[in-house]
């Protein structure tokens, strides 16, 4: 088997979940120029909510087929994970809208650290693992294997991707969320209730990214009340990759980083002489952050980031 | 007497401790071009500024016989009221299109925005060429031209122009000048802010003089332009 394909096809489907996830990132940030820390732990949210409706429908219907209670966990936990991030808008960055930028940067970590506890008081210290109920068929292509949730993660990213690109071009929320990011007192002469559309951003981030928790819960097989703080930092690096603001920049820099790193981990062995093994994947997505925050700030399709309206 | 369309009492505006509008009374009539004429840092802007709701204010304004208390800027947006603001405030990454989109937003009858696109069109020939151009690609007065077609996609009750003819070249003054004259003969109301005095008064019916945040004169254009007071201090005579 070819490694270099198969990492290949690894860090693809690694990157469109690291996409979905900057997508919230990104769209938040062209509208506030905040950086909402909490995103990652709304992420894990999704991934949690999940697994519980996952397990209970285990438990009273188990003749249900594993599509359909898999489904029914990401059903509940777009909505769970909208109301989150409304709530969380509402509460602790609206209150903030006028202060210095510093302050809602501060309280999105608050707001990080908080949903970590309390999913640790709801769902436990411990690892929850993703039961096996979802096919397990392999296909082989181009050298590499790949399987069947491996396919559907793939394709359904690149769904929302579109999907969310047609609501930002061709809609009139879209069109409205594009006007304040460029100016909100401006948007707000047209007659755009700003605030509503601050909130929208939030709830279409977070539905996004209740998905992606629940594909990446699936990927690796288990779920953890502290996976959203790596998930959300590798996905912010990705975000800031492609250039902060910019939605096909958050997927550009999405997909490129989870291949990065797939390649990384494939022959960091072999580079290193084995003195450093796949376990430091993690170390790549910050050695990208690095390496554009130093050469290349505005990411890769970022044009502006001081000449703002 | 009809009563006016836009009348305000004692107005009020300040930025932390400064006073920029110190309780000025104003009235617009149905159909009226008035204009709020003054120096730089008068309160002109500030008191549209205030209008829309966009600074904190206190006063009463009573619009089409109604009080505008605290309203959000898009509930008054919604009331009739639209303002092109100082410095144009075009979206410059959204299409030339798209900007005027924007300016129907509080709009859903489909046919009356086409029809009014249309219109804008044909008063500013030049949009119609640079629909699909970014907004941010045009010349500062393509862009106060834009600014004020997508006002008028709103269908605005009142139009509120704050300082149109700045940073423009003379010739695009006179073009953007000749376009409110028109837009004012249509018989759309109009509150003018324009520090370029010989202008504002030449287009307006009426005009308020401001000063340090009050309003020191008032009258018709015709009385005003002979005033010896505003000859010297706004005219340079």
């Amino acid at each position: 088997m070819d490694i270099f394909a198969q990492q290949l096809v690894n860090g693809l489907v690694l990157g469109s979940i690291y996409a979905l996830v900057a997508l919230g990132y990104t769209m938040v940030y062209g509208i506030l120029e905040l950086i909402n820390f909490a995103h990652g732990e709304v992420t894990m949210v999704g991934a949690m909510v999940a697994l519980s409706v996952i397990g209970l429908l285990m438990g009273v219907a188990p003749e249900l087929p594993g599509v359909v209670v898999v489904l029914a966990g990401i059903l509940v936990a777009i909505p769970a994970c909208m109301a989150l991030a409304y709530t969380i808008e509402k509460i602790a960055y609206r209150p903030l809208r006028h202060a210095p930028r510093l302050a809602p940067l501060i309280t999105a970590i608050g707001v990080s650290i908080i949903l970590q506890n309390l999913a640790m008081l709801i769902w436990g210290r411990q690892y929850v693992s993703f039961p096996a109920i979802l096919p397990s068929d392999k296909y082989a292509l181009l050298g590499a294997q790949i399987s069947l949730l491996q396919i559907v993660i793939v394709v359904l990213a690149l769904l929302l991707m579109a999907g969310l690109w047609l609501l930002v071009e061709r809609t009139r929320l879209g069109r409205a969320m594009r006007a304040t990011a460029q100016s909100r007192e401006v948007a707000e002469l047209m007659g755009v209730n700003v605030d509503r559309v601050i909130s929208a951003t939030f709830v279409l981030g977070a539905a996004i990214a209740a998905i992606a928790g629940v594909m990446v819960s699936a990927y690796y097989g288990l779920a953890h009340y502290y996976m959203g703080f790596m998930l959300g930092l590798k996905a912010f690096s990705a975000a800031v990759l492609g250039g902060i603001g910019n939605l096909a920049g958050a997927m550009l820099g999405g997909l490129l980083l989870g291949v990065i790193e797939a390649l990384g981990a494939g022959y960091i062995g072999d580079l290193t002489g084995g003195f450093l093994g796949s376990n430091y994947q993690d170390v790549f997505a910050f050695f990208v952050l690095i390496g554009v925050l130093v050469l290349r700030p505005s990411g890769l399709l970022g044009e502006r980031v001081a000449n703002r309206a | 007497m009809t009563a006016p369309l836009l009348s305000v009492h004692d107005l009020k505006v300040a930025y932390g401790g400064i006073h920029a509008v110190r309780g000025i009374d104003f009235e617009v009539g149905r159909g009226e071009l008035v204009c709020l004429i003054g120096a730089n840092g008068a309160g002109k802007s500030s008191t549209l500024k205030g209008l829309m709701g966009l600074v904190a204010h206190e006063g009463i304004i009573e619009f089409d016989g109604e009080r505008l208390h605290h309203q959000a800027t898009h509930a008054i947006v919604a009331r009739g009221l639209a303002l092109v603001p100082e410095g144009r405030g075009i979206f410059g990454r959204l299409t030339v299109a798209e900007n005027l989109d924007m300016g129907a937003y509080t709009r859903r009858d489909r046919a009356g925005i086409r029809a009014d696109l249309g219109r804008a069109f044909e008063l500013f020939p030049r949009l119609a060429e640079r629909r699909v151009q970014l907004a941010g690609t045009l010349s500062g007065g393509e862009q106060q031209m834009l600014a004020i077609a997508r006002a008028l996609m709103g269908r605005p009750r009142l139009l509120l122009l704050d300082e149109p003819s700045m940073g423009l070249a003379p010739l695009m003054v006179r073009k953007i000048y000749e376009t409110i004259a028109d837009i004012a003969s249509e018989g759309v109301t109009l509150l003018l802010v324009e520090q370029n005095a010989r202008l504002a008064l030449k287009v307006s019916q009426r005009a308020y003089v401001m000063e340090s945040g009050a309003v020191t004169l008032s009258g018709a254009c015709a009385e005003l332009a002979n005033d010896p007071q505003v000859r010297a201090a706004y005219l340079g005579e």
